[in-house]
């Protein structure tokens, strides 16, 4: 289902975030298109983490356009605004998963909220939801302090994809992992992409993760993206920083 | 077709075909669950059943469930269920789903409520004596910790200890005093307007010097000092707790005892006894002022009456029981905090436990005082 069409789904225009006198966005340009996996990157503080919070609206924007699934985020009301965040999904750093609540109550908070279905169903669906990101359905009763690493990041996944998103963020899913986990999520990320059709927006260090699953990668510094493209561009670049990170010492067992 | 989400059956004779069309997606998996039952638990003598879903616009994970739910139910009942008609680009999600939720969910287990109520009074009365054993511990930790510190004094926390004296004592006094003036003025009037039907205003200057300075002064600034101070240190170490500070301590060779909670109840006990004795004043001046205002008292009377009710006793017996208190505050905070586990909501239950609990014995101790003092005629 992961068929690409040149349909932007997310449009970023012009957008200019910064911290009192420091400007980390400087007029910055992204297309994100619908079925792809977009792998953003950017040396530590260059503002990956920033953009992404931007677009899902948690932090303010100076100047500039946020528009998704062809809608101006800034130009609806409160309601037009809720139904497209019931479209994507999030996964936070650190999973950001509900202390207080189970694995299961977790991933059936946000059914539970927006949609009207039976017990019987929402039991049924946060199981399928495990399953579907690799973990046993005996997880479901565990709170989050009880879980590994390797396996918050999983059910963070499952609540994103709790409401079935169009698009979900993931900010850096991989960090944390041994190398064989981090490979099990990317694997995992592909398939759920490609049986879900989903559109994948992916801020991540993870150079394995990058050559894996991404489609596209987009670069960011000064506050710009300064290259967009598959990963045959950014070994292609002479560009001083691409090099380094591409091209590199660690990345040569990948590249190589 | 209209994208609204349909399920139709048709029969002929051993063979059923149910169809699926439209958006079989989370929005109208309301809509479609009814339907769908209906055509699980539907007794059509049949043999074979084909669900149809050539039709099906859009598929999701709740869309495909609900299919593989009702070819489920009739395979169970040992029909010959195919799906037919499945797009290609939705093959992967129902492979997907194929394999999932295979395992029969685990009955809950339902218990009497008579056991229930048992197994929540066993709970409590084990978590009663739990508490107290760690309270005792952790009252064994501080003193071996504070014999450490006086054998090797380079080894206190000088600075902390300030830095906790500074927040918990001289930022506390403000509010200390505003509270305890209105407690003081409070019981003038009170006991001005009842004791005046006798004639005996004059006595009221008796009751609020005894009643300050043995017992309300402490006890005010204790119940403060509790949900002021008490709850901060338990959120502070609950918070360090789930962060793995303590862990980090523990690891550099620190004893967490030593450096977080030592300096604290030093500081505790350090503060309590000056805030009990600024606090005491202010309920005095309080008084007399109420008492001069509002009874007519002069402040010159009120001072020897008060010279006359109260002795060097009266104020010892307040100022005694201060750092105990103190004491008993501190680590009644340390234990809860250091009991804190990962979630937010622990972190929240282990605070109120700790101001409730620490006001509780302050109470209950403020009793046991009153006994003591007055059997030894104090």
């Amino acid at each position: 289902m992961a068929k690409r069409t040149e349909e932007a789904v997310i449009r970023v225009r012009d957008l200019s975030v910064g911290f009192r006198d420091k400007l980390v966005l400087d007029h910055l340009d992204l297309d994100v298109y619908r079925g792809e996996v977009l792998g953003f990157v950017g040396g530590s503080g260059s503002g990956k983490s920033v953009l992404m919070r931007t677009i899902i609206g948690l932090l303010p924007k100076r100047s500039g356009k946020v528009e998704v699934f062809g809608i101006d985020v800034d130009a609806i009301s409160e309601e037009e605004l809720q139904a497209i965040e019931r479209r994507w999904g999030i996964l936070f750093q650190h999973g950001a998963l509900y202390s207080s609540l189970t694995v299961r109550q977790n991933i059936q908070f946000p059914i539970r909220e927006f949609l009207d279905v039976s017990e019987r169903l929402l039991d049924e669906m946060a199981v399928a939801k495990l399953e579907m990101v690799g973990l046993a359905a005996d997880v479901q009763q565990k709170y989050p302090a009880e879980l590994s690493g390797g396996m918050t990041k999983r059910v963070a996944l499952a609540r994103a994809l709790a409401l079935d998103p169009e698009i979900v963020f993931l900010d850096e899913p991989t960090s944390g992992l041994d190398p064989i986990g981090a490979g099990e999520f990317d694997e995992l990320i592909k398939t759920l992409q490609r049986t879900l059709g989903l559109t994948v927006f992916m801020v991540t260090h993870d150079l394995d993760s990058l050559h894996a699953v991404c489609d596209r990668i987009a670069v960011i510094a000064d506050g710009k993206v300064i290259l967009a493209g598959p990963m045959s561009v950014m070994l292609a670049s002479e560009h001083p920083w691409l090099k380094a990170y591409f091209r590199g010492k660690r990345s040569r067992i990948v590249a190589g | 077709m209209n994208g609204e989400a349909m399920l139709t059956s048709k029969r002929t004779g051993e063979r059923l075909v149910l169809t699926a069309a439209g958006a079989w997606t989370a929005v109208h998996a309301h809509d479609l669950e009814p339907l769908v039952e209906a055509q699980a638990q539907s007794s059509q003598p049949v043999r074979a059943v084909d669900i149809d879903i050539a039709g099906v616009k859009r598929l999701d994970t709740f869309g495909a469930w609900l299919i593989e739910r009702l070819a489920r139910a009739w395979i169970e009942r040992g029909c010959d269920t195919k799906i037919v008609g499945l797009p290609e680009d939705y093959r992967g999600l129902m492979q997907e789903i194929h394999a999932v939720n295979l395992k029969p969910p685990p009955s809950p287990v339902e218990e009497s409520r008579i056991i229930k109520g048992l197994d929540a009074i066993g709970r409590t009365i084990v978590g009663i004596g739990r508490a107290t054993v760690l309270i005792v511990q952790m009252l064994g930790a501080v003193s071996a910790a504070a014999g450490r510190a006086i054998a090797h004094p380079a080894r206190f926390r000088l600075t902390s200890l300030v830095a906790h004296v500074d927040r918990v004592g001289w930022h506390g006094v403000p509010i200390m005093l505003l509270v305890t003036f209105l407690i003081g003025a409070i019981l003038a009037q009170q006991g001005i307007f009842h004791f005046r039907k006798f004639g005996a205003d004059i006595f009221v200057i008796d009751m609020i010097g005894i009643l300050v300075l043995r017992e309300v002064g402490v006890l005010i600034v204790c119940v403060m000092v509790a949900g002021r101070s008490g709850s901060a240190y338990t959120a502070e170490l609950g918070s360090m707790k789930m962060r793995e500070e303590i862990d980090a301590l523990r690891t550099m060779g620190f004893d967490p005892i030593e450096v977080l909670i030592l300096p604290r109840i030093v500081a505790l006990i350090i503060s309590v006894p000056i805030l009990t004795f600024l606090g005491s004043m202010s309920a005095l001046y309080g008084g007399g002022l109420v008492a001069w205002f509002y009874g007519g008292i002069d402040p010159d009377v009120f001072l020897s009456r008060l010279r006359e009710a109260i002795s060097l006793d009266t104020f010892a017996v307040g100022m005694i029981k201060a750092p105990i208190m103190a004491l008993i505050i501190g680590i009644v905070a340390s234990v809860e905090g250091m009991e804190v586990r990962g979630s937010a909501e622990s972190l929240g239950a282990h605070t109120t436990a700790s101001v409730v609990i620490s006001i509780f014995l302050v109470i209950v101790l403020d009793g046991f005082f009153a006994i003591f003092f007055a059997s030894i005629g104090m």
